[in-house]
């Protein structure tokens, strides 16, 4: 563990991507305190342009709300979405693939045929069509985020067990007559992690930019206010009023931008094959 | 590709028309955006406002109706009512054609009725009080009424009543005469072609029964999904006129001050849209007039007329809006108050128990206005949840009374008993139908007074029931009225005479001319 800080934090984009997310993370979780407002009150004059007012530094968008305090509780449930759609995603993922891996054969088909399913149509558009179907609700954007996330996972985990399982640590394993359950939860899994570990990040990188696209377009919970939302709000202004649109937009940047880094630092720390002295 | 060349082509013959003398000048191509796309241009099969906007160039109706909704001829040259106010004698104009050259007859004028009857709600409320139609001859119809109806001259506009050709429409079955796609009528301009989710095209009928009119010779409805699109397509001179609605209100300021830009509120008038929201009085908090008079209270629709409508149209005072006749604003008046609406959902005893808001789906200024609404009843400590929908889910959300808080607008069409009444008699609660009664009300007093205001007679007895109706749901509140609404037309100066009537664009380019 030490080994894997140490060089976590020797790479540079791994710790920008850490601070980056770290920064995320404190304002979702304590900025709603500071600024209890709601950001769907209306609390100045429409289309306020940024720097212009202290009690709004970000200005207002068209129906004069607070830009800077939709930002903070947008922050929430960016992340949240993005971390529980991922969970879920890896919930279902994992033992899919393990299983697919470790048995092979017939179950390994089955199970991959299913997953193909899944792959065959555009991520995106089964988000939206499954958005649509169950009406626009953070817990529907949850599900259908994971819905569309999963299989990826369940493909890299199906490879790491499948070259996994032909080691004589699991050989071992099986000739000392452990169960199958008791293999893969504390022989390969384990050790199968890591990859794992580098998508999920990615994966919540895209699960949050799935949610604003979704909002862009009009799915996003209409009671929950959320960058994809501001940017979808003000995208028809945008010659009158950039702010509205840009603020959020950099936000949506800068969080996918430190998950993406804090995912090649994981990758350059956990990745046993990238020599660490060397680099 | 080809199409744009052709559009080009187009412009340029209107360009180059030659320049008269006097006025009007004849000659010239119009584009005008149509939004949405309509379903069908056949008006008496479907009345959808984009389908009316079309072809109230192909069809004509018996009367037009001015801004002050006098009516004026047009099918109908003459008009005259008996002694008893029941018989009313229409001649109508000779030497008119269908764009096919059968001659308009009386025939037409029956058959249409007979139609409508089946296919057009509105109509076939709107014809309730007839009892018997008679053509003495080819060019005399007279009604007859079961008793006088005061409103009874104000049914003949072409959207209400479009004349429909008898010669291409009986005896067959009218879902799928082969018309309906190119709809034949008596009006200025002729059904020409539809590239589905392009253009419409309709050209000069040669042979129009106002010698001289139209003055154009082409215009095209040009479909273009996307509002802001349609905001580009004015600027860059793809198109010159935008219908009222045709683009979102924050675009409205920016677009006249554009160069030779003219706007006006005219041309609604007839239609009077009223926007309110649909209060469920059945159950639950709402059930409770305290509950819905501090709705009333709750919302600032100052803000919403001068934020969300750019400061158009007029804060409702009640279910007329006040170009309808006998409208009174001598009723109670509900300024922004969140204080009273406090006290009053105290005194009814609400506990921010959850009631569901269903806005509308027409596109931003709707989905802002929900989320104005919200806030502003969230403020005074009631418990809101949006419910997201599209227009044919909220529909039928509405119809199937699932709801608690409902946005909408409706067409008045200029009286009490044609536009009013229907949505809040008892008679008119009616499961699976959108427009009627859809919050429940039920008064016996309130049935009784339209009912007695639709066929009382003179005006002054019907101005006094009416007045009285008001001041009653008024004081009830079974649905939050919000704003007269106004849709501004924008349009290049160069077209004159666009909005002569009440009805505006929906009447048709027939006076219509280009000046260039």
């Amino acid at each position: 563990m030490k080994q894997f800080w140490k060089s976590m934090l020797k790479s540079p984009s791994g710790v920008i991507g850490l601070v980056i997310l770290l920064v995320a993370v404190s304002v979702a979780a304590f900025g709603p305190m500071l600024f209890p407002n709601s950001p769907w009150r209306m609390v100045q004059r429409p289309f306020l342009p940024p720097f212009t007012l202290s009690t709004v530094p970000l200005g207002t968008d068209a129906l004069g709300r607070d830009i800077f305090a939709g930002m903070i509780f947008g922050a929430r449930v960016s992340l949240l979405v993005g971390l529980v759609s991922t969970l879920v995603a890896l919930i279902v993922g994992v033992p899919i693939g393990a299983m697919a891996g470790y048995f092979g054969g017939k179950v390994d088909d089955a199970l991959m045929r299913f997953t193909e399913f899944f792959q065959t149509i555009p991520s995106f558009a089964l988000a939206i069509v499954l958005v649509a179907i169950l009406q626009p609700s953070i817990y529907s954007i949850v599900a259908s985020i994971a819905v569309v996330s999963w299989p990826p996972v369940a493909r890299l985990v199906r490879g790491e067990v499948l070259s996994l399982r032909t080691r004589e640590y699991v050989q071992a394993a099986v000739v000392t007559g452990q169960s199958n359950s008791w293999i893969i939860l504390r022989e390969i899994l384990p050790n199968a992690l890591s990859p794992v570990i580098v998508l999920a990040s990615l994966m919540v990188a895209t699960a949050i930019l799935l949610e604003s696209s979704l909002s862009f377009l009009g799915l996003g919970d209409p009671n929950l206010i959320s960058w994809g939302y501001m940017v979808g709000a003000g995208r028809t202004v945008i010659r009158q009023a950039w702010w509205i649109t840009v603020f959020p937009g950099i936000a949506i940047l800068i969080s996918v931008l430190g998950l993406n880094l804090i995912g090649e630092g994981l990758n350059d720390a956990l990745n046993p094959r990238l020599s660490r002295e060397g680099r | 590709m080809p199409k744009r060349v052709l559009l080009g082509l187009f412009l340029a013959c209107g360009l180059s028309a030659p320049a008269l003398a006097q006025e009007p000048k004849t000659g010239g191509v119009i584009n005008a955006v149509i939004q949405p796309e309509p379903p069908g241009l056949m008006l008496a099969m479907v009345q959808n406002g984009p389908v009316q906007m079309v072809s109230g160039n192909i069809f004509e109706g018996l009367l037009r109706y001015s801004p002050k909704l006098e009516p004026l001829p047009e099918l109908a040259e003459s008009w005259s009512v008996s002694e008893d106010a029941k018989t009313y004698t229409f001649k109508l104009k000779k030497g008119v054609t269908w764009h096919d050259g059968k001659p308009f007859t009386a025939a037409d004028v029956l058959f249409s009725i007979e139609m409508l009857k089946q296919t057009h709600a509105r109509a076939r409320t709107n014809l309730a009080q007839v009892d018997k139609i008679e053509t003495p001859d080819e060019h005399t119809v007279v009604f007859t009424l079961k008793q006088p109806f005061g409103p009874f001259l104000g049914i003949f506009e072409v959207g209400s009543m479009p004349m429909v050709p008898k010669h291409l429409y009986d005896g067959t079955d009218w879902k799928t005469n082969p018309y309906n796609n190119a709809p034949i009528g008596t009006g200025p301009f002729m059904f020409k072609e539809w590239q589905k989710g392009s253009f419409i095209r309709l050209v000069k009928n040669p042979n129009y029964h106002e010698k001289g009119k139209p003055y154009l010779d082409e215009v095209y409805w040009q479909i273009i999904p996307d509002a802001a699109a349609r905001s580009v397509a004015y600027e860059t001179g793809k198109v010159d006129v935008l219908p009222g609605g045709s683009v979102e209100n924050f675009d409205v300021p920016r677009l006249s001050k554009l160069k030779d830009t003219c706007v006006t509120g005219a041309g609604w008038e007839f239609f009077s849209p009223l926007a309110w929201l649909w209060l469920n009085n059945r159950h639950g908090p709402l059930a409770d007039k305290r509950v819905r008079q501090a709705i009333m209270y709750a919302i600032d629709r100052d803000f919403a007329k001068d934020v969300i409508w750019n400061g158009l149209g007029k804060v409702a005072t009640g279910p007329s809006a006040s170009t309808i006749k006998y409208y009174t604003d001598d009723v109670k008046k509900y300024p922004y108050d969140p204080a009273k609406a406090k006290a009053l959902l105290k005194e009814a005893g609400y506990k921010g128990e959850k009631i569901r808001l269903l806005p509308l789906a027409y596109g931003e200024t709707w989905q802002r206005w929900g989320e104005a609404v919200k806030q502003n009843l969230q403020d005074v400590g009631m418990t809101i949840e949006t419910i997201a929908t599209d227009v044919a889910g909220g529909n039928q959300k509405i119809s199937e009374w699932d709801y608690d808080i409902a946005f909408t607008y409706l067409y008045q069409y200029g009286d009490p008993a044609l536009g009013v009444g229907r949505n809040y008699i008892s008679s008119n609660i009616a499961k699976g139908q959108v427009f009627n009664n859809v919050e429940g009300y039920s008064n016996p007093e309130i049935d009784k007074l339209f009912a007695e205001g639709a066929v009382a007679t003179p005006d002054s007895k019907r101005k006094e029931i009416y007045e009285k109706a008001q001041k009653i749901l008024v004081e009830d509140v079974p649905v939050a009225w919000m704003l007269e609404l106004q849709f501004p037309t924008i349009m290049r100066c160069k077209v004159k005479n666009l909005i002569t009537t009440g009805i505006g664009v929906n009447d048709g380019f027939k006076d219509a001319w280009l000046d260039k």
